[in-house]
């Protein structure tokens, strides 16, 4: 009898979880379909949730703007889903539920994307941060290193004791070119500087992430930046009275005094347009990737402590990049140990940039193989 | 240099350890008398959000502790329901609970994610103490909540060991037929440590949200009450082991950190693997009767007591 009120009892439990976890996209449906049927459905799957404060609540802000600019358009999501196989399923289910559009928001979904899009061939993808496209299913990501450019000269501008540190998730290409572009920005203004790296080999834990910034700050960086899903690395920052810059959204509210300003995504306009798109029929499969100018990257406003010219150097620069009349990874450009890598005058090629296995001169630190 | 180097690390892997060491001693205490719970993971979440949302609006930092115990307390009584009253599977139990504490987390912190907390729990000196050289620095300049422990791991330690409640939680842990036969309520007992330790739980998942981050995060735990889980079984179920475990652990990711700020690479990946490797080889130490009475591991944790079928 008991074991039979036990079963009972975990089914119902287990029955509660689920319907825990569906009942927010549900929620939205019900609401909303009495009202007009010809909605366009577009779902978002996100790795973390949207509450890291980071780079899933940078999507998710994302979501929103889509929403209010196009009220024709439905969307909901599904957060915290794992990267590999489980992916597949849920994107499965998301295209049964009807929904026409979907935006898989991290690199680990790619191949699962590609598989389930080839059922599925009137449902368009949109994968970011990935190198895999198919008929339905387009690429899409942001030239972040822009960004990091023009935060890499607040930080060279700021810095007294020409230490900056970078607080790091993974050794990959996309880490190491925001490291370097960085790099070149602090040099621009501050040839004397240093940027000094640590991995933490997470993106996703707020508490190490935050140790990291720490032991950067005790090897004597006055400014802590960083490649990570949360503001732990800025919360060291203001917890010792040192500066910051921020990543994905903006994070002054996180550490109000430590932060200069964030380079953050601004993926609303892209999701607009391609849905836009894709409704008129004009979209077709491509590797997009956006610059400054599509305002698919940006900077947060700045914080008070930036000084008057600082900003104006920033602004200047960054008018040169939106004009296209400079690219950070122009030559000359020598890697660590002096050697020049980018002749004077040459520009790194996309494919180039896509593959950045090695650091620039005034990186202190090293990429483990 | 060096000698500083060496407080700062042991001193932070004292503060990054402490989180774990109040979920591993919740989770010990829960095995010590034969359920095991791998809710803790939701437990420490549930806690983590409880404290930092009663800490904001109270304004007190002590409020949230309470309110994380409550939290932890309250979801470890559902286990306790499901695993002593109903004799469901610990196993599934304790999932199902992390999966829900992580979502009901995320839910009840929504409006909380990246505020800050006016009063956070701050580092605290103890006259003298603080001042022995090394010694005061390393043990003495940490807040409130770390001192708990100097106090509660010795206390748990005589209490589990010399006392006679202790020993009825041991004999329980260790055959729950003979101990009832001895007078001792299985079911009480099971209640009572389990829900103390979702309690304690709660409080590790509170020092990282109102001590060590500052903040609340969803899922800011990233896995340390999974860590605890292991740490017991790495400490084979003796208080005092598993806060040298928790230190350990600790001071790992404090020490890689440092020395990479350095430029020094170690390997992180090995160091972090080495308690694992030991946790797996007191496993296998333990399916041998013999060496398990020996080691005191716990004769029937994991299984359900039943009165009528003894």
């Amino acid at each position: 009898m008991k074991r039979i009120i036990s079963f009972v009892f975990m089914l119902v439990f287990v029955v509660a979880l689920v319907g825990c976890g569906g009942e927010k996209p549900k929620a939205q449906e019900d609401k909303k379909e009495p009202a007009a049927k010809e909605k366009l459905k577009v779902a978002f799957i996100y790795v973390g949730p949207v509450g890291d404060g980071g780079w899933s609540y940078a999507h998710d802000q994302g979501r929103k703007y889509l929403e209010q600019q196009m009220p024709d358009v439905e969307t909901s999501y599904i957060e915290s889903v794992p990267e590999g196989a489980d992916s597949e399923r849920v994107l499965t289910e998301l295209v049964e539920k009807g929904n026409k559009i979907i935006f898989a928001t991290s690199f680990g979904y790619m191949d699962s994307v590609i598989k389930v899009a080839q059922k599925y061939p009137d449902v368009k993808f949109l994968h970011c941060s990935g190198y895999k496209t198919a008929e339905n299913v387009g690429t899409y990501f942001g030239r972040m290193y822009q960004a990091r450019y023009l935060t890499g000269i607040i930080a060279g501008k700021t810095t007294k004791s020409n230490t900056i540190g970078y607080v790091a998730a993974f050794p990959i290409p996309e880490v190491i070119r925001g490291i370097n572009a960085f790099t070149l920005g602090v040099r621009s203004v501050n040839p004397n500087a240093k940027v000094k790296v640590v991995w933490t080999n997470t993106w996703y834990d707020p508490a190490a992430e935050k140790e990291a910034a720490k032991s950067l700050l005790e090897a004597g960086a006055d400014v802590i930046t960083q490649h990570q899903d949360t503001p732990g690395p800025q919360q060291a920052a203001e917890e010792k009275g040192k500066f910051s810059i921020g990543y994905n959204s903006d994070m002054s509210k996180m550490a109000p005094k430590a932060v200069m300003t964030s380079a953050v995504w601004n993926w609303g306009p892209y999701y607009v347009e391609t849905v836009k798109a894709i409704k008129e029929g004009t979209w077709k499969s491509s590797q997009y990737w956006g610059p400054m100018s599509d305002k698919i990257v940006d900077l947060a406003p700045y914080g008070p402590m930036v000084p008057e010219d600082v900003k104006k150097l920033v602004e200047a620069k960054k008018q040169e990049i939106l004009e296209g009349k400079f690219d950070v990874f122009t030559g000359p450009i020598k890697d660590q140990t002096g050697k020049e890598r980018v002749a004077a005058g040459q520009k790194m090629t996309d494919a180039e940039m896509l593959s950045f296995d090695w650091f620039v001169e005034g990186v202190d630190g090293t990429i483990p193989k | 240099m060096t000698q500083e180097f060496l407080i700062t690390i042991l001193a932070t892997a004292i503060t990054a350890g402490t989180p774990i060491l109040y979920a591993a001693l919740g989770e010990l205490l829960a095995e010590r008398c034969g359920i095991l719970n791998l809710g803790v993971e939701g437990m420490m979440l549930v806690g983590a959000v409880t404290g930092f949302v009663f800490a904001v609006r109270s304004n007190d930092p002590w409020v949230g502790v309470l309110a994380a115990m409550l939290g932890g307390g309250a979801l470890a009584l559902v286990h306790a329901f499901l695993t002593v009253t109903l004799q469901a599977n610990q196993v599934v139990s304790g999932l199902a609970l992390t999966l829900f504490g992580t979502g009901l987390s995320g839910f009840i912190g929504k409006p909380y994610i990246g505020i800050p907390v006016e009063n956070a729990f701050k580092p605290v000196t103890l006259g003298f103490l603080s001042d022995i050289p090394v010694l005061g620095p390393v043990f003495f300049h940490h807040d409130p909540l770390v001192y708990v422990t100097y106090i509660l791991v010795p206390v748990l330690w005589f209490f589990i060991y010399y006392t006679r409640p202790g020993l009825h939680l041991r004999a329980v842990g260790e055959n729950p037929a003979a101990a009832d036969s001895l007078g001792v309520s299985v079911y009480r007992v099971r209640y009572l440590y389990v829900t103390l330790g979702g309690m304690l739980a709660g409080v590790g998942g509170a020092y990282l949200s109102l001590a060590y981050a500052p903040t609340w995060l969803e899922n800011m735990t990233a896995g340390r009450g999974w860590i605890a889980v292991a740490l017991v079984i790495f400490a084979i179920w003796n208080p005092l082991r598993a806060m040298l475990g928790s230190y350990i652990f600790g001071g790992i990711d404090a020490l890689g950190f440092r020395a990479q700020a350095m430029g020094v690479m170690i390997p992180s990946f090995f160091l972090k693997m080495l308690p694992y490797i030991f946790t797996i080889l007191v496993l296998i130490m333990v399916t041998r009767k013999a060496m398990a009475n020996r080691v005191g591991a716990p004769g029937a944790l994991g299984l359900p007591y039943d009165r009528e079928e003894r």
